[in-house]
């Protein structure tokens, strides 16, 4: 059985990124940039299950400029055995890479996609739902649990209100939630051995994908800053105020 | 530009990808195996045996070491080893964890670069892999600066040392399976002094703790003394009265190791500092705000920086196989001085929060002595650089 894995390079969740001063963008310059964490999380179940015999090939693809490498190289560190670099400067949004990954799907054959179910910079959640359309796998966003068998992948849900369980045929896609699994770190023997391991480079062109931006970011601002509390006398005093000055009674 | 401690790093151009990738694994191991339980260790005065074994599951303890006794050098350099020195000063590390779980660092490169090989094969592997525990005995009660006049002698009778005297402040002693000691073997003097790898379960050997310390809590300090104890002269380190060759060749890397910790440790003081400046409010406004608390932040940014730049003229100075010692004596003085002067600032920032423990510069700032005497104080690194310029 094989497995693809899609990873994404983010700043990393540690880095506290501001707006640029001209309202065009966030500002990541020297910013450490990051494997997406939930991504990371869809690379540790992909190698657990390799681990248990149920996997044979991990294959991890990221899109992005030629450093997204450096996150491929760190999902082969913690396990895959290749990676796919389709490389573009091109603004990436959901729907182009679902259609490279598509593609990808059509060249590879996987027989389960995992993914995270969306990215700590757009925090779009829409990549797997698009490619399970495109592709017209079924597919099981937000798992909690997922397991392998006879052909059939059980997902876990993590929904409104608790769990649901859906069985999927293979192939499928699967998006990863944050309680699926917790990722190991790659040892430094593994990260070093990852350097050998092959890592192959194509286009959006070459894949004949279209990746031109459809939605246009007009304004990147700060939250607005939360003026400070006040506090109240009593009871009666709390709901004159909810009356008369915030007018939401 | 914001000074977290990663922003606050000037660009080394020599950092590579596979340098990155190193830092981020390993920062994810510190941060969830050690960061977590180290005030509970430093409280407890150890760390969990099982570290060991999980040091040598990431790679740690092997780092730098020859491939064939189970180390990891190939395509390894002089960075991959500051990255582990500098994500330790991250977690607010000055020392205590390395002088533990790493002290092999300083215990074992001797046993490496100058023991006969059925040794190395016998003890390198098992280090490695943390089974068995190193450190380096070289300071006595008498003293640590005068390395050429210690007192501990060993007497050749046949196919043994008889060794006598005794070692203190000795780091991971308590643990050590193993001590790469410096003895006397003939004359006074450094012509007089050798090493010997001395095994702690010989008959002879006791050990003490010093365990009411100012800092590095975690680490179990110990003072050994040496009754008539039969070391098999295979032990000998390199060769009879090359002791001082060997100690000499070890205190660069040691030196290193050191500083880097050390300017990483200062950094964690500025980012802990800054944090709080920009949160905490006196007098109507944010203490970053106040000229005075603005220009501390400066300063400190200001001495971390030539630190940082004279450390990266010097790694690129000893990664060509040049590396002066003077130079690095210094170094290890402008790093003590600038770690000092930013626990100090960082803990005037904070004010009363640092001096709680569970504050990184809280600790910090109790390891600033250690660092400034040990491994060659303040005085001594000056001294050692000007003798080498014909005064
Ligand atoms: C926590 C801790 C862990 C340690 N771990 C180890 C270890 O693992 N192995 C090991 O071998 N040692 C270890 N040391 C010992 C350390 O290396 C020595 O403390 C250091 O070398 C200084 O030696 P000393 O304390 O005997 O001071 P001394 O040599 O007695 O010197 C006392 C003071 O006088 C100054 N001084 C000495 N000579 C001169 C001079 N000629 N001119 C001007 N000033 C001078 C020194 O700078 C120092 O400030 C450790 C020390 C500590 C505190």
């Amino acid at each position: 059985m094989k497995i693809l894995v899609a990873v994404k390079r983010v700043v990393d969740y540690n880095v506290k990124v501001r707006p640029k001063s001209d309202g065009t963008d966030v500002d990541i310059a020297n910013a450490k940039m990051s494997i997406n964490p939930f991504c990371e999380i869809a690379v540790e179940e992909a190698v657990r299950l390799k681990e248990k015999g149920v996997a044979t090939e991990v294959v991890a693809v990221s899109l992005g400029t030629k450093q997204s490498q450096e996150q491929i190289r760190t999902a082969m560190a913690l396990g895959a055995d290749r990676g796919i670099l389709v490389e573009t400067d091109t603004e990436l949004q959901p729907l182009g890479v679902a259609k490279c990954l598509n593609a990808i799907i059509a060249k590879e054959s996987p027989d389960l996609v995992i993914m995270g179910k969306q990215s700590i910079d757009g925090d779009n959640n829409q990549t797997g739902q698009m490619l399970g359309a495109l592709s017209n796998m079924p597919q099981g966003t937000f798992a909690s649990e997922v397991a392998v068998e006879d052909g059939t992948v059980n997902v876990t849900r993590e929904i409104d209100g608790g769990l649901q369980t859906v069985k999927l045929n293979l192939p499928a896609i699967v998006t990863t939630d944050l309680r699926l699994n917790e990722p190991r770190y790659a040892s430094l023997p593994n990260i070093m051995k990852a350097k050998k391991k092959p890592l192959d480079t194509t286009t959006p062109d070459e894949l004949g994908v279209d990746v031109a931006p459809r939605v246009q970011t007009l304004k990147v601002e700060p939250p607005a800053e939360r003026s400070a509390g006040i506090k109240v006398a009593d009871v009666a005093e709390l709901v004159e105020k909810l009356k008369n000055e915030a007018k939401v009674i | 530009m914001s000074l977290d401690f990663d922003s606050a790093r000037l660009h080394n151009p020599f950092l590579t990808e596979d340098h990155e990738a190193w830092r981020s694994q390993l920062r994810k191991f510190l941060d969830s195996e050690v960061a977590p339980y180290f005030d509970d260790w430093d409280e407890a005065g150890k760390i969990p045996d099982e570290m060991w074994k999980k040091a040598a599951d990431v790679g740690l303890l092997q780092l730098g070491y020859p491939e064939q006794y189970g180390g990891i050098s190939e395509g390894i350099d002089l960075y991959h080893a500051q990255i582990v020195n500098e994500e330790l000063g991250r977690i607010g590390s000055a020392g205590g964890i390395a002088s533990t779980l790493l002290v092999h660092g300083i215990g074992l490169p001797p046993v490496v670069n100058f023991s006969q090989e059925h040794i190395k094969e016998e003890v390198v592997p098992k280090v490695l892999s943390g089974e068995k525990r190193i450190s380096l005995g070289i300071t006595e009660p008498s003293g640590g600066s005068d390395v050429a006049n210690i007192k501990t002698t060993a007497r050749r009778e046949g196919d043994y040392y008889i060794v006598n005297g005794s070692k203190t402040f000795i780091s991971g002693g308590m643990g050590a399976d193993w001590i790469s000691t410096a003895v006397r073997t003939g004359e006074e003097g450094p012509m007089g002094v050798s090493m010997l790898l001395i095994p702690t379960h010989l008959e002879g050997v006791s050990r003490t703790p010093l365990d009411k310390k100012q800092g590095w809590w975690c680490s179990d300090t110990a003072t050994i003394y040496y009754d008539n104890v039969k070391v098999p002269a295979d032990h000998l380190i390199g060769e009879e009265g090359h002791g001082f060759l060997v100690i000499m060749n070890n205190f660069n890397s040691e030196r290193m190791a050191m500083i880097v910790n050390m300017e990483a440790c200062a950094r964690c003081c500025l980012d802990e500092a800054v944090n709080w400046a920009k949160d905490r409010k006196t007098f109507g406004k944010p203490l970053s705000k106040h000229q005075v608390i603005r220009h501390k932040i400066s300063e400190m940014k200001q001495r971390i920086n030539a630190t940082q730049a004279y450390i990266q003229v010097v790694t690129r100075e000893l990664s060509g196989g040049r590396g002066d010692f003077g130079d690095i004596a210094l170094l290890k003085v402008q790093a003590s001085e600038t770690m000092e002067f930013c626990a100090k600032e960082a803990s005037q920032i904070l004010g009363g929060a640092s001096y709680l423990r569970g504050c990184k510069t809280e600790r910090i700032y109790r390891e600033v002595r250690v660092n400034a005497i040990g491994g060659g104080s303040e005085e001594i690194m000056r001294d050692l650089a000007s003798r080498q310029y014909q005064l």
